[in-house]
């Protein structure tokens, strides 16, 4: 923990070389989703509910997967330029040093920018909140803490697999951003909207309705009591993930010079 | 002591010609080659020993290196290296090497050189004595006092491989690995450089086991030359064992490529 304040630290120097440019891009970033957030808003204008959710309801789903997704993509954007380190050879470097690779990876780059996306999400986990008819117990409240940290680990476990896989091949990765990217766009719907099929797949897949669809119903008054729990369930998909990666390592052959 | 036995490593490249149409091909059917980076190769190195690793490009020296340093697992073979295997302990091992590639650097671009010396101490959890001891002595035989408080992307590249050499050190370790260290350096930056292996080896006895292409590199520096070729360990001994009469080393060793043919 201590290494990556320390990483943390060279981060925030090297940033501050270059001013004018951090700027623009927390603005930029809280720009991309506050568009989702009128997106919404304006579809909403037209229907009054999407498959039976209504717009408050959506806001909360919406607040608080942006918030896992936030929350883990500040500690793990590392993965995201994985394949950059891999092709130019500088996990050679990670793995003469003794210390965890996972841990030198998270720190090889921390993405201040991100904070303008992370204050969006704040801003919207507020909003959903305050406009929520939920009627708030304890067990609510656990309930919202318990989504955000079995699903920012979710998330962590993707950006882990995405990362794992530019062992095997470096090419054609960017499908993965479906997955990361792609469900923080998907991810301000509950996921029961998109069908059947796609609510299956979140549940024994890849587990976004774990971390969502499920324990909103419990927020909601509309699930079962259990409901709340299953975000525990879904960070154990953090562990095939872990092992995805250990065996990357171990099939890892570098590259030239 | 480093004692590696038989030791293999074979690499599958994809491989297609070149144009757009066989690119698309590939999309659906890749063609693999196997390349035998290494073949059976052994060697024992000596505590305090300096060993010059030569070969042509593409001989298996960087593999080699990344063997021996945990960063690759061998297909066949086994090495220890003061009784650890490389890639098995790799934590443990790596405590007690430095690695230097000269293409690639190991500082941060845009902090002075300090900070990234800072985090190295912290990488390696050097206490604060030790840290304070070596950086004194690194900065008194690398002549670096003036450089550390300057951002590496304002240095030289013969100041940089200065403070490359220095942060490989820090830790104290017993054996450093030097891929190519004067690659692309001027006269003035080389001798520094070579100059700096000598005393080391000389006052702390660190192992040092050096690839290079640059033959005034192995005459100054070491007397047992390791020569691979192919994958193959060609000669283990000395440089004078393939020079004959008045040719260069240079001359030598290029006739011997080519006797060879690799």
């Amino acid at each position: 923990m201590r290494l990556y304040g320390k990483f943390f630290m060279m981060h925030l120097k090297s940033i501050m070389e270059y001013k004018t440019s951090f700027f623009l891009s927390c603005i930029g970033q809280f720009l991309v989703s506050f568009n989702v957030f009128l997106g919404m808003y304006f579809m909403f204008q037209r229907f009054n509910n999407v498959s039976g959710f209504t717009y408050e309801e959506v806001l909360l789903c919406f607040g608080i997967t942006l918030m896992e997704f936030s929350l883990a993509e500040s500690v793990a954007r590392g993965f995201d330029t994985f394949d950059s380190m891999v092709k130019q050879g500088d996990f050679d470097r990670v793995l003469v040093r003794p210390r965890n690779e996972i841990l030198q990876v998270l720190g090889s780059r921390i993405e201040f920018s991100r904070i303008g996306r992370i204050l969006q999400a704040v801003v919207m986990f507020s909003y959903g909140f305050a406009v929520s008819s939920v009627r708030w117990t304890l067990g609510k409240v656990l309930t919202v803490l318990f989504m955000l940290m079995g699903g920012t680990i979710v998330f962590c476990g993707i950006f882990l697999l995405y990362a794992s896989l530019c062992f095997f091949t470096i090419e054609g990765l960017e499908f993965v951003n479906i997955f990361t990217d792609g469900a923080r766009e998907y991810g301000k719907y509950p996921v029961c909207i998109y069908g059947k099929r796609v609510l299956l797949f979140c549940t024994f897949v890849i587990p976004y309705g774990l971390i969502q669809y499920y324990p909103l119903l419990y927020l909601l008054d509309r699930g079962k009591p259990y409901y709340c729990l299953l975000p525990a369930a879904a960070s154990l998909f953090f562990f095939p993930c872990l092992f995805f990666w250990k065996l990357g390592v171990r099939h890892y052959t570098s590259c030239g010079s | 002591m480093i004692t590696a036995q038989h030791i293999s490593k074979t690499y599958k490249v994809s491989k297609r010609d070149a144009g757009f149409s066989s690119a698309f091909k590939a999309l659906f059917r890749k063609e693999y080659e196997y390349i035998h980076a290494l073949n059976d190769v052994s060697f024992t190195i000596l505590d305090g020993e300096m060993v010059g690793y030569i070969g042509p490009n593409g001989a298996g020296k960087s593999s080699t290196i990344k063997i021996l340093s945990g960063i690759l697992t061998p297909d066949a073979g086994t090495c220890r290296i003061n009784g650890l295997i490389p890639w098995k302990n790799r934590i443990e091992h790596v405590k007690n090497i430095g690695v230097v590639f000269g293409q690639r650097t190991q500082l941060w671009w845009d902090v002075p050189v300090l900070d990234s010396f800072e985090l190295l101490k912290e990488i390696y959890r050097i206490n604060t004595r030790t840290y304070r001891q070596n950086l004194e002595q690194l900065c008194h035989m690398l002549n670096l006092s003036e450089l550390l408080k300057t951002p590496v992307r304002q240095l030289s590249l013969g100041q940089r491989m200065r403070c490359e050499l220095a942060a490989s050190l820090l830790h104290d370790p017993a054996i450093l690995f030097l891929d190519e260290p004067t690659i692309g350096l001027d006269a003035v930056s080389k001798l520094a450089v070579r100059d700096f292996i000598l005393k080391l080896n000389k006052e702390k006895h660190t192992t040092v086991i050096l690839t290079t292409h640059d033959m005034q590199d192995i005459e100054a520096l070491t007397s047992r030359i390791i020569l691979i070729g192919k994958g193959k360990i060609l000669l283990d001994g000395s440089i004078h064992d393939i020079k004959k009469g008045q040719e260069s080393t240079e001359e030598a060793l290029a006739a011997f490529y080519r006797s060879h043919d690799i």
